[in-house]
């Protein structure tokens, strides 16, 4: 029979682009990568419509977990934490040495009493998880407003010998789970209003503007006068 | 695999005598690479944080100074309880001994409720009141700021130390609702 025969082609595909892309998108995120910072301690935060970028320097940090125990940590700007470390071990005689004192500023949590502060910095970092005992903030024994009171008083000295201010004070950054309860987070607020720190921001995660609302409405205006300006 | 095949095949005979040492392809195989180019991608994807996160400012009063109460109209007044298992109790203007002008709802009709007060008082007047239960979460108090900001009402007050008397009553709403 006369049959055409059709020339066998290769199957093989040139893999070339393929690889192209590959590592273009590779390089995309890895430049574009900022890993998530160690969560010591776990968090769920609530949504909200506020878009302002919660701050990544000069802070100091009150976690409040589900079961309500408050944390605290702080990025050690400027050594703000060791200065209030020191502080709190001269004015209760925690009887830290300068190591420990140094040991816990780098801690990246701290969730304990004062009392315990000295056992605290002697803690394997895999020890730092939910199970630490929290400071504690009953409205009888508020060890935070101690706390408060120490960076209040380090800021100040800090600020004192800075010349470049550019930054701005310490904000001071609450971060609660959705399923903290009030009462706790009653007696965070009085620790901080009680050191007269009557400005304070709560990290949420992002979340879009209900269409039609008021807010909403606001935006478009904007959005309108910024686009004929 | 992926190479295609172009050495070898035709065989022309250069001649007597000349040997020719074997034409090697100089095509690689990219198939392992390109694998592992995806790995390195979706290792990346899942590390990487696209959204960071937000915050809310929230400024209190300071009760430590005696500073003069803030005299709110009782018409343009809403105030709002936080109560258990995500409920809101509110009222406006002043509370009845009876408890009989508080209304139940939750978060979601709470934005008809607002907006409603919005719209029927004067902006000067409208003034908002939360006072959490003891029994509500983080979440609740959150959501209903931003409620606020959402409904941009600019003058509302978090009531810390909520009044022994009025957690009672939002205590007694919690056991009704359930």
């Amino acid at each position: 029979m006369g049959r055409a025969k059709l020339p066998r082609k290769s199957t093989a595909v040139d893999m070339t682009p393929f690889c192209d892309v590959a590592f273009l998108l590779l390089t995309f995120f890895i430049l574009t990568t900022k890993f998530k910072p160690d969560q010591k301690i776990d968090i769920n935060t609530p949504s909200s419509v506020s878009s302002k970028v919660a701050p990544e320097k000069n802070f100091i940090m009150i976690s409040l977990n589900k079961d309500g125990k408050a944390f605290l940590n702080s990025d050690n700007y400027k050594g703000i934490m060791q200065t209030a470390l020191d502080n709190l071990n001269s004015q209760y005689s925690l009887g830290l040495s300068p190591n420990e004192v140094l040991k816990l500023s780098k801690v990246p949590v701290i969730g304990t009493s004062l009392q315990g502060l000295k056992q605290y910095s002697q803690l394997p970092p895999d020890a730092l998880n939910d199970k630490l005992p929290g400071i504690p903030i009953d409205s009888t024994h508020n060890e935070l407003t101690m706390w408060m009171k120490a960076f209040v008083d380090a800021s100040s000295t800090i600020a004192g010998d800075v010349t470049d201010d550019a930054n701005g004070a310490t904000s001071i950054i609450l971060k609660g789970d959705n399923l903290a309860k009030f009462p706790q987070f009653k007696n965070v607020i009085a620790a901080l209003t009680e050191n007269h720190i009557l400005k304070f921001q709560m990290v949420t995660n992002p979340e879009a503007v209900p269409t039609g609302s008021e807010l909403w409405k606001k935006a478009q205006i904007e959005k309108t006068t910024t686009a004929t300006n | 695999m992926a190479d295609i095949d172009t050495g070898g095949g035709g065989h022309k005979k250069k001649g007597p005598g000349v040997k020719k040492g074997k034409k090697l392809s100089t095509r690689v195989d990219l198939t392992p690479m390109v694998d592992l180019g995806f790995l390195l991608i979706t290792f990346f994807m899942f590390t990487t944080t696209m959204s960071q996160p937000t915050s809310m400012h929230l400024n209190m009063p300071d009760d430590n100074k005696n500073t003069q109460e803030q005299k709110t109209k009782e018409s343009g007044s809403l105030t709002i309880w936080l109560g258990k298992n995500d409920n809101l109790y509110y009222y406006n203007g002043i509370l009845k001994p009876d408890l009989s002008n508080v209304q139940v709802t939750n978060y979601k009709d709470i934005r008809q409720v607002i907006l409603n007060k919005k719209q029927t008082t004067d902006t000067a007047d409208l003034f908002m009141i939360v006072m959490p239960g003891n029994q509500s979460t983080y979440k609740n108090i959150i959501n209903i700021l931003d409620e606020f900001s959402i409904n941009d009402v600019e003058r509302y007050a978090l009531v810390n130390k909520v009044d022994p008397q009025y957690e009672k009553d939002i205590e007694q709403f919690d056991s009704r609702s359930q």
